[in-house]
């Protein structure tokens, strides 16, 4: 663990702490399954064929390397920092879920696991595991809470036509975090056959480390992109976090680079001062959920409280580990953007750039449009355009008080 | 010797396994929560777990998600659960009976493990159960338990294998709780010959108790668990009774509390038929 701080890329240590944060709180039952997960890994990280055909599905099956793309009209509109794009959205299903997966599911087969399950927010996380796991024809179960069912209505139907089971769940708040708690739920009574593909750098060691290390695509890629378009370094580097994915897999290549700015954006849902948000490092406080110490959106005594975005993919009440780390040394800016301020945000890509945003990426915009009027104009900000709106469509329709007739 | 140990030591010398009743703290509120509370010894229970509810029990089934629901909405709190213990032993006048508290270390955490051991001893608690603490990260919680004389009880799993039962041991005091399915409470229920065999490998290496507990619902079941193990554990099925005790409404119908007695008195009766060595 980099307790010097000389470098911010060692973590976790191999306990899987990032600092204070991070660890293994998991029921017994699933203790040996995490450590056969963490062995097995640890085997296929050192493995090049694993490596290959990983590198292999991500080029020709979800369409990698996706572009770096410069945004013209809204650099122009903003009138100030340089904007790229990293269009991840273009990857086949939507989003940058599919990095993840493809990587998880890949580690489903070598454990020789016969059933794969999954728990979804937007949708984007199942139905990247849903693809996976028609690819490579493995049973899947995706839990959704119920209210995100509703919400994110497109990607319930994809998953099904993709041959998965989706169990809606009504415990709780009935979103994200129930959906991961029943997912939990799910694994202890068929660990010894299931694969459980978590969507984001959360839940216990190893998959906050496994999850980014297949997500850091992203930002290995940006790099060399950057490079070959201007010659250098990006200077901003901004994305949308739920619980820190499509982020991390963007920052972590970059921590190490002292001259680049980073800057993760959190859901204000009403805005911070309402309570009804989604910032649980603005808003919330260490504790302990689904297997790691991270922030938490609780109350005075560690229940879990309810998190409000008008995002599905950012409506949970905590963040991945690492990120908790990384606000703490300071080496990342957490700030937060609300469900009005996305809202404007989706509607000017679409009118700007010709590109539908999902709505998790949108709070991600908002914030580079009060940055970017703020940064000199050879500044290279690069900003994760994470997932298509697509499946935003009705809703965001219906927010806008239209009607979609069909 | 801690409460806990003397029980188990009395049990022995009784001939006889004991039963482990677990309630949900405050259930179905806090009133009504106390009164069953302050009954189960007369009722048969051996050993009390209370359940303290948390926001998100990843390990449990409907039935104690349910209760925890129940005794949040009422108004359930540690303060309230430790004057609940605090009441228990001085109105009943009951030293013997060791209370244990089951659920979620994040509660703990954010009292401070050292403060919450303090407040949780001196109002009369003898232990832990943490559902989501396993032995990786004990260490955070049992030096504190140990500074105030709580005995901490660690879970063993079907997929706890010989190499890491001892992990698992070395963290465990009072006795070890072995859950005898793959699954959340209140599911499925092991066959007594599973039972027995994980009971006798658990013994090969330690000298605790070992309580079985997850799916036991029936007097026979429990006995089927006592003729193997040092303690019967039943959770799932007690909250039920509580929950068929209300009415549509949720309101508490007046057979709410001797129900819940007469269930355990049955169940008691099963474990204490059974003659031990
Ligand atoms: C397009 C998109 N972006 C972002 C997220 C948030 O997840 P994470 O913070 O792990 O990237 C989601 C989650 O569903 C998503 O669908």
């Amino acid at each position: 663990m980099a307790t010097s701080l000389n470098s911010f890329r060692t973590g976790p240590d191999e306990r899987g702490h990032f600092g204070i944060f991070g660890g293994r709180y998991v029921a017994e039952t699933l203790m040996p399954l995490i450590l056969e997960l963490e062995a097995a890994y640890n085997t296929a990280k050192a493995d090049p064929a694993f490596q290959d055909e990983l590198d292999y599905l991500l080029e020709h099956y979800a369409g990698r390397p996706s572009p770096l793309y410069f945004a013209k009209r809204l650099t122009e509109k903003l009138g100030g920092a340089k904007i790229y794009l990293k269009r991840d959205e273009l990857n086949h299903t939507g989003s940058h879920k599919i990095n993840n997966v493809l990587g998880q599911v890949l580690m489903a087969k070598r454990m020789g696991k016969t059933r794969v399950i999954a728990e979804t927010g937007a949708g984007q996380h199942g139905v990247a595991t849903a693809t996976a796991c028609a690819l490579f024809d493995i049973p899947c179960v995706v839990f959704m809470g119920s209210v995100d069912v509703e919400r994110q209505s497109p990607n319930v139907f994809r998953m099904k036509m993709l041959g998965a089971e989706v169990r809606p769940v009504t415990a709780g708040s009935s979103t994200l975090k129930d959906a991961m708690n029943e997912a939990l739920r799910d694994w202890v009574a068929t660990c010894e056959n299931t694969f459980y593909c978590i969507g984001t750098v959360a839940g216990p060691h190893p998959y906050p480390a496994m999850v980014r290390d297949f997500q850091c695509v992203i930002g290995n890629e940006t790099r060399e992109q950057m490079i070959k378009a201007e010659g250098r370094l990006p200077d901003t580097l901004v994305a949308c976090i739920g619980g820190g994915s499509n982020a991390m897999g963007l920052f972590h290549p970059f921590l190490d680079d002292p001259g680049v700015r980073i800057v993760g954006v959190e859901a204000a849902g009403h805005g911070i001062e309402s309570g009804e948000h989604a910032a649980s490092l603005t808003g919330g406080r260490p504790g302990v959920l689904h297997g790691n110490r991270t922030y938490l959106l609780q109350d005075k005594e560690g229940q879990i409280t309810e998190a409000h975005s008008i995002s599905a993919g950012l409506d949970y009440p905590g963040i991945g580990p690492e990120h908790s780390w990384l606000k703490e040394n300071g080496r990342v800016e957490y700030v937060s953007a609300t469900d009005d301020e996305a809202l404007e945000a989706f509607q000017l890509l679409c009118k700007l750039e010709g590109i539908i945003p999902a709505l998790e990426s949108s709070h991600a915009l908002a914030h580079v449009m009060r940055l970017a009027p703020t940064l000199p104009k050879d500044n290279l900000l690069v900003m994760n355009l994470s997932g298509r709106g697509d499946k935003d469509v009705p809703q965001v329709a219906a927010r806008m008080g239209m009607k979609i007739e069909s | 010797m801690s409460r806990i140990a003397k029980r188990f030591a009395q049990l022995k010398a009784d001939r006889r396994a004991g039963l482990v009743t677990y309630i949900t703290a405050g259930d179905p509120d806090t009133d009504i929560g106390y009164q069953i509370l302050k009954g189960l010894p007369g009722a048969g229970a051996d050993l009390i777990e209370l359940g303290m509810p948390f926001t998100d029990p990843m390990a449990d089934g409907p039935s104690i998600q349910l209760a925890g629901q129940r005794a949040l909405k009422a108004g359930i709190s540690i303060d309230k659960t430790f004057d609940m213990v605090r009441r228990f032993r001085k109105e009943t006048g009951d030293n013997d009976t060791p209370i244990l508290l089951m659920g979620y270390y994040n509660l703990v955490y954010q009292r401070g493990a050292d403060k919450f051991c303090k407040d949780a001893a001196a109002a009369g608690i003898d232990g832990f159960i943490l559902v989501d603490l396993p032995p990786e990260e004990a260490d955070e919680l049992k030096p504190f338990a140990v500074a105030n004389g709580l005995d901490t009880v660690l879970l063993t799993a079907p997929t706890t294998d010989d190499k890491r039962l001892p992990a698992v041991l070395k963290y465990s005091s009072g006795f070890v709780y072995f859950v005898s399915v793959l699954g959340i409470t209140g599911t499925s229920s092991a066959t007594e010959e599973a039972v027995r065999t994980h009971v006798e490998r658990i013994k090969r290496h330690t000298q605790l108790p070992v309580g079985v507990g997850f799916g036991i619902r029936t007097p026979d079941q429990a006995a089927a668990v006592a003729r193997h193990a040092d303690a019967a554990v039943v959770g799932s099925a007690i909250v039920e009774r509580v929950k068929a005790g209300l009415d549509d409404n949720g309101k508490p119908k007046p057979d709410l509390v001797p129900g819940v007695f007469a269930y355990i008195r049955a169940l008691a009766d099963g474990v204490r038929g059974v003659r031990k060595g």
